[in-house]
């Protein structure tokens, strides 16, 4: 049998595997650099994890000290009670309307209005676009009363229309970023397409529809995407501007445990329902990601915000 | 026949190369003043919209703030003027008030730079070619999508927001212990609610990891030829080039948490609007505190984080439809 030997075994060879020319290519590095990440990663998605555990779990599991991680059954009761509870179906109607609509409508006119300071001179353009950026750091909090004052006059609170319009005019949330994604894009388009284009006779707004925006495509994506997930998490504007007149998903979580007291004939929402609950709520936003993970990452990557 | 005149021609009219407002003034349509006029017609909708959406009510609130509002049987509301009552109220007997928005200064102060620091870590462990590279970086990013006020609420409910350890080895009791009480409860909660400021981290990864991706190869090439270690060519070459980054960071990281649902101060404004005794006026005095105290941090943190220093490659202007 052939002893392992620590003074054969490290020669130039090994060394050079697990050290590498520089430190930083050997097989150690490696390790330690994946060890990191895992670490770092497993931390991440620690409240997932607990999030799924819990939902599978009885109330034996839950009370049973011995049970950390893994129920003793896969018990789905949690999820159905939860889906009846949240009224899922509904729900998550009411939800894609009140963050798919306003989503599509602010990307549509943020493409339009970062169309306009890129491509065209005017006065004051620069003072204009400052505004456009003071509008992302002015908290909702201090509008917000006079919207609502506002859009009750208008007779259009605790409807979707007081999501929609600000939304449709460049308002809605966190507008500002999505300008100056399209800002970026379209500043980075030569002139002289522009130009060309002028010289065939095309008008200003069909180089906008004809060129820009086929161009402008991946930039649509990125903006709507990430203006959706923003309009589907947001609960504060919605809470107050929705009222009674429209229950998401996130206002329904809320007030889950009156609503299941209720419904259940005065059970109380444990943790295990409840985390049930929260899966089903996040669940819709979790698929997509899986599905279009590269999208969202690659669009930040792509969008310029990293301070040009 | 006569063609009839469109009623908007007293308001503008086209004369060949000239627009006629209102029948009196006459702009010459110079190629200079065509690009204008499309410009601002391309951003007319959001003019419209910052003026009444975001300007009027932003004045309306500053109004609101000196008043005291009574709401008038569905008629509308009425304004009594009180001065500087509302701030002085709020700055002498709001103790809950000041004491949210003294915590709110002190985890901003806490929490932006573990967050950009952390984010930047990632980054550069990210930022090697490997297997699994995208895998790890969609962990990373996951947060964003799932980020919410009451998810986290139902999270930090059950002490998922923290690695158990953490809490069992009485390792937060020591912090109790050892800072002044001001600066403990932003410790503490620090350690309690560390996997949820971990999570608002994930923007910040991707813009990190896109700036180190930019950066020129060569002069790390240059530096260790030079005989630059690792740790100098961190200090010296990357950190200086990710200043306009960790700037940005800076700003959208204190902008999320200010303006995240879950903020006990957004909810205590929030109350103070339907609270009898204290209604919009009262409401709208605390959002411009709070305003105040944002613009301040926001201030100070371009202050420190100054990116106004020449970047040290320029871009080109345009780099192919890539982007």
């Amino acid at each position: 049998m052939k002893r392992f030997n620590m003074k054969t075994w490290w020669n130039a060879k090994t060394k050079r595997k697990w050290l590498g020319l520089k430190f930083s290519d050997g097989l150690l590095f490696k390790w330690m650099l994946y060890a990191l990440l895992i670490v770092i990663g497993f931390v991440y998605i620690y409240p997932i994890i607990h999030m799924v555990s819990y939902s599978l779990k009885t109330l034996e599991d839950l009370l049973d000290p011995s049970i950390q991680y893994l129920p003793s059954t896969l018990y789905l009761q949690n999820f159905i009670d939860a889906f009846v509870t949240l009224d899922y179906m509904n729900t998550l109607g009411e939800t894609l309307l009140v963050s798919l609509i306003p989503a599509l409508l602010q990307t549509l006119v943020a493409s339009l209005i970062g169309y306009g300071f890129a491509r065209f001179q005017f006065p004051l353009k620069k003072i204009l676009f400052a505004l456009v950026l003071a509008t992302y750091i002015i908290p909702p909090q201090v509008t917000m009363i006079p919207r609502y004052v506002l859009f009750f006059n208008l007779g259009i609170l605790e409807s979707i229309w007081a999501i929609i319009v600000p939304a449709t005019f460049g308002q809605g949330l966190f507008s500002a970023i999505f300008i100056l994604i399209f800002y970026q894009f379209y500043r980075m388009i030569p002139k002289s397409i522009d130009e060309a284009a002028q010289i065939d006779g095309a008008s200003r707004w069909s180089i906008y529809t004809k060129i820009a925006i086929p161009l402008s495509l991946p930039s649509f994506l990125t903006s709507f995407l990430f203006s959706f997930v923003w309009y589907w998490n947001e609960t504060y504007i919605n809470r107050l501007f929705l009222g009674g007149g429209g229950e998401t998903l996130l206002l329904r979580l809320l007030n889950f445990a009156s609503a299941f007291n209720n419904l259940m004939g005065g059970d109380y929402a444990n943790e295990a329902i409840r985390m049930a609950a929260t899966l089903l709520i996040i669940l819709p936003l979790l698929l997509m990601y899986i599905v279009l993970q590269r999208l969202f990452i690659e669009g930040i990557d792509r969008s310029g915000i990293t301070g040009e | 026949m006569h063609k009839k005149t469109p009623w908007y021609n007293n308001l503008y009219r086209l004369e060949k190369q000239t627009l006629v407002l209102f029948r009196v003034f006459r702009i010459p349509l110079t190629s200079k003043v065509r690009e204008a006029l499309s410009g601002y017609a391309f951003i007319s909708i959001w003019l419209i919209g910052f003026l009444f959406l975001t300007a009027i009510p932003l004045i309306e609130s500053l109004i609101y703030s000196f008043n005291r509002i009574t709401i008038v049987g569905g008629e509308g509301i009425q304004l009594i003027s009180v001065g500087w009552q509302n701030f002085i109220t709020i700055l002498t007997s709001d103790l809950a008030f000041i004491e949210q928005l003294q915590q709110f200064v002190w985890e901003m102060i806490i929490y932006v730079p573990v967050i950009i620091i952390l984010a930047m870590v990632i980054a550069i462990l990210l930022n090697r070619p490997f297997k699994l590279r995208a895998f790890f970086r969609a962990i990373f990013f996951l947060p964003v999508i799932i980020t919410s006020g009451p998810v986290v609420t139902e999270l930090l409910r059950q002490g998922a927001g923290t690695i158990p350890s953490l809490s069992e080895t009485g390792f937060l009791t020591i912090i109790e212990s050892i800072f002044p009480s001001f600066l403990a409860q932003p410790l503490v909660e620090l350690f309690t609610e560390i996997i949820f400021i971990l999570w608002f981290s994930g923007v910040q990864v991707v813009l990190f990891l896109a700036g180190l991706q930019k950066m020129d190869q060569s002069m790390y090439e240059a530096a260790q030829m030079d005989g630059a270690n690792g740790w100098e060519t961190f200090w010296k070459i990357t950190l200086p080039s990710l200043k306009n980054i960790i700037f940005v960071s800076a700003i959208y990281t204190i902008v999320t948490l200010a303006t995240f649902s879950n903020n006990p101060i957004i909810a205590y404004i929030r109350t103070a609007m339907f609270e009898g005794i204290k209604g919009y006026g009262y409401a709208s005095a605390l959002a411009w505190l709070y305003f105040l105290v944002i613009a301040l941090l926001l201030l100070v943190t371009s202050f420190l984080l100054n990116p106004k220093e020449k970047p040290i490659k320029e871009r080109p202007m345009f780099q192919g439809f890539r982007r």
